[in-house]
């Protein structure tokens, strides 16, 4: 059986018309309209707080619209959850993978659905099934692995399959790169093709431009809930799309070649246990120095968390040292750290790095409260607080009402913005990064981007953790792949293609690489 | 003190831990069902006081049993929807809500207790019924083969619970319910009604236990009969990592112990009594620190549901 049975009555087309979605104090979807066919691939492009994933949940069940008309095939539908979307042919990968670990794949596919041999399960036959799937469309898995046992982008094939399995012929796919190496990408890429050719309609959710561009017929780009156009993914540039995504122009950054100082946070022999209780460090070593970026990249969970977390002095380490300017911090508090010279912007930013329902002043005092500016005895000096928080919000552009208001109600880019004030105020002479930009706009992040070059040029040195392999490889100065708890190769600016990081990423050493290339 | 050990005195103490295991079996599994779909309810001990009742009750009244069972049933399933209203669809804090219902049930059987009986009265309650020829067994027969009928149902709802959880769709949703919500969600599981129905089948054999305690192991009921059995029930939950088997050890450790304190003070072995009624209580606490395993515990245990939470 090459093509599945349940693929008989396939939806031609999808419309959504004039969607309006509203959540308390915010317009989400204002008059949004957007098609699919069978056969293509639509991406849906903005940036975060845009808008995207709020319309596909419409279209999935999960929200009712306000306003609009949802058709399928020109008959118009009400999908009051998503079973009734489901029902209707329509399929949703989420972004945060929708899958129980301790069931296996076949019992997480049977989820909800009608057996055979009702009320008992019949999982052999789900199995045999999904194997079907699994070779008409290239999605290599185990039906009976447990999920907690597979990678990441085995768990996105469980969840595509879970779609196919319940005959979805029109599949939403929201930020299904994000948590890819560049390997498993080119991997899912191929799938959507395949999944194409069977006649399926996709809709491709992302704000990453080169991969809209790659897999893409149509893009249709969203900002601040409304539609601003929509393209032919063919002959559109990467400027033209930044420019409806943003609003104006950025420009890439393109960091000069800086003459680095002297080593100025060593590592070496960096051990540590993770929270699962395995080694999550296993001997790190490596070298930064003033004026100069190191990316660390990796798949997450192969210890880059870990990793800031023990610079930070937030997890203790099994063995190894760390020394800062010379002196050695490995035992020191983190305390002793920040007065050592040492800044940390938490990946965690809610819950590492600023507090909710505190104001943008209270946040950004969070550490200098008891600097003798600030205080008055034993009291703080509110009056100065409140002049250094207006500067702040001036000098950092963060856009917020004023300095009371609690950071809850800024977006993700204008919170790292005020973290990144706060911990880059005191002037670092080290600074550890972990995901500056993650979930952050291409305005914010463009900002991020270039405090993080002036910094460097101030002489920090800088330790940039990210998920994000194009900013590491515009940032840094050299890039050290990460694979499982361990430095797996060092790399300078340019020295190695996007293809080989990500080999490295997967646990393949760069020699090797070459060394299959020039045979 | 060697009497204690005589065979006549263990054939005893093992039966007497047979017997004693029934509400711990019903309550605990029940609570299983309430826990696996993400629901702690620590009301179980009222619900029992209040089940015991009125089986108790209806039994005084009728003589009729199974009317009494029935009844017991019914007054689960209703405080069992009581909890759920509370926890699912209101979203209270589920521990706060459980001692609620716990203090309410203590409150409400005390009460019926002294407007409608006033003082202890024995019942006719379940008769031994002996399992032909394997009641005949020296030993093992009446150890196994010589209760009564609620006893025989209590041990045989441990494989049918087994069956339900793992090799039903119902025990597959209740499971997922328990450990990602939002998966089951967006498949169009629908959170609540799964969770509705554990919560209120475990109430209804919360409501069973009760009614065993008093129409098949004491035939009376008295002020707070269950004596916070009800909340070795819920850390039995624990104990068996959420499985029926696992569950069935732990009630048969504890009615073990229990039946032994028990004939302690029937032979008058010189430890004062108090001391041996905290006997299990204090395993409780042990059993608790020693059964880490916290894998298998539902990850959503505790958390009420909501849609859109990113």
């Amino acid at each position: 059986m090459t093509t599945p049975a349940n693929l008989q009555k396939r939806i031609q087309r999808v419309e959504m018309c004039d969607i309006v979605k509203r959540f308390p104090g915010v317009l989400a979807n204002n008059k949004v309209c957007i098609e699919v066919n069978a056969g293509e691939v639509l991406a849906l492009l903005g940036e975060n707080g845009a808008g995207k994933s709020t319309l596909m949940r419409q279209l999935y069940g999960l929200y009712r619209p306000d306003g609009g008309q949802i058709l399928i095939d020109g008959q118009p539908q009400v999908f009051h959850s998503p079973a009734d979307a489901i029902a209707a042919g329509i399929g949703m990968i989420h972004q945060h993978f929708m899958l129980v670990p301790t069931l296996t794949v076949a019992q997480n596919v049977a989820l909800g659905l009608k057996s055979s041999r009702e009320p008992q399960l019949d999982l052999e036959r789900v199995s045999k099934r999904i194997q079907e799937l699994a070779q008409a469309y290239g999605l290599k898995v185990d039906p009976e692995a447990y999920v907690w046992q597979l990678s990441v982008g085995e768990q996105q094939r469980v969840e595509i399959i879970k779609a196919l399995y319940r005959g979805a012929s029109i599949i939403i796919l929201d930020e299904p790169t994000a948590v890819l190496t560049p390997q498993e990408v080119n991997d899912l890429f191929v799938t959507l093709k395949r999944m194409t050719q069977e006649g399926h309609g996709l809709v491709f959710i992302s704000h990453k431009l080169h991969e809209v561009m790659a897999i893409s017929d149509r893009i249709a780009v969203l900002r601040d809930g409304q539609m601003i156009g929509s393209r032919p993914a063919k002959g559109v540039t990467r400027d033209d799309l930044v420019k409806m995504m943003v609003g104006r122009e950025v420009k890439p950054l393109a960091p000069q070649p800086l003459q680095t100082g002297p080593v100025c946070l060593g590592i070496s022999g960096l051990r540590a246990m993770g929270d699962r209780g395995t080694e999550a460090l296993r001997g790190v070593d490596l070298e930064i120095h003033a004026s100069e970026i190191v990316g660390v990249a990796g798949v997450s969970g192969n210890g880059q968390r870990e990793l800031a977390q023990c610079l930070a002095g937030l997890r203790k380490n099994t063995a190894g040292t760390i020394q800062l300017n010379g002196q050695d911090i490995t035992q020191a508090s983190l305390l002793e750290r920040m007065a050592a010279g040492q800044s940390y912007i938490p990946e965690e930013r809610m819950r590492d790095g600023a507090i909710r329902e505190f104001s943008v002043q209270e946040n950004l005092f969070l550490r200098d409260h008891a600097a003798p500016q600030y205080t008055n005895g034993i009291f703080l000096n509110f009056a100065r607080m409140a002049a250094r928080t207006r500067e702040v919000i001036q000098q950092y552009s963060i856009k917020a009402p004023g300095g009371d208001t609690p950071i809850k109600n800024l977006s993700g880019g204008n919170i790292q913005k005020l973290i990144m004030a706060r911990e880059l105020s005191r002037q670092p002479k080290a600074l550890i990064a972990a995901q500056p930009t993650r979930g952050v706009d291409i305005g914010a992040t463009e900002y991020i981007h270039q405090r993080l070059l002036e910094q460097r040029a101030n002489g920090t040195a800088i330790l940039l953790i990210s998920e994000d392999l194009d900013e590491i490889r515009t940032l840094s100065d050299r890039i050290a792949v990460m694979y499982e708890g361990q430095i797996i190769g060092i790399v300078a600016r340019g020295e190695a293609t996007v293809e080989q990081i990500g080999l490295m990423m997967a646990g393949i050493p760069l020699q090797e690489t070459r060394a299959k290339a020039s045979a | 003190m060697n009497e204690l050990f005589s065979l006549a005195v263990i054939t005893g103490i093992l039966t007497s831990a047979i017997r004693l295991a029934t509400p711990y079996l019903f309550a605990a599994v029940g609570e299983a069902f309430a826990q696996s779909s993400g629901v702690v309810n620590l009301g179980v001990d009222g619900i029992m006081l209040v089940g015991a009742f009125v089986a108790f009750y209806v039994t005084l009244q009728t003589g009729n049993l199974w009317l009494a069972v029935l009844a017991a049933a019914l007054v689960g399933l209703l405080m069992g929807l009581l909890m759920s209203l509370i926890s699912v669809t209101l979203k209270a804090e589920q521990g706060i809500s459980g001692i609620g219902l716990y203090m309410f049930g203590l409150g409400l059987s005390s009460l019926l207790f002294k407007l409608l009986v006033g003082t202890v009265q024995t019942i006719d309650g379940f008769k031994v019924i002996k399992i032909p020829l394997l009641g005949d067994i020296p030993m093992i027969g009446e150890i196994f083969f010589q209760h009564s009928l609620p006893v025989y149902a209590a041990f045989l709802l441990v494989p049918v619970a087994w069956w339900f959880l793992e090799k039903t769709t119902w025990g597959l949703k209740i499971k997922a319910v328990g450990q990602n919500p939002a998966a089951a969600d967006s498949l169009g599981v629908s959170v609540d009604k799964v969770r509705y129905f554990s919560v209120c089948l475990g109430s209804v054999l919360a409501g069973l236990a009760g009614a065993s305690l008093s129409t098949a192991l004491v035939n009376l009921f008295q002020e707070n009969l269950t004596a916070g059995l009800g909340f070795i029930a819920v850390a039995l939950v624990y104990f068996g990592g959420w499985k029926p088997a696992g569950i069935l050890v732990g009630a048969l450790l504890f009615s073990t112990v229990n039946a032994f304190q028990l004939w302690m003070q029937v032979l008058g072995v010189n430890i004062s009594s108090d001391v041996a009624v905290m006997l299990p209580y204090l395993l409780t606490i042990a059993a608790l620190v020693f059964a880490t395993n916290r894998v298998r515990q539902p990850a959503a245990l505790n958390k009420p549901f909501e849609r859109g939470e990113n």
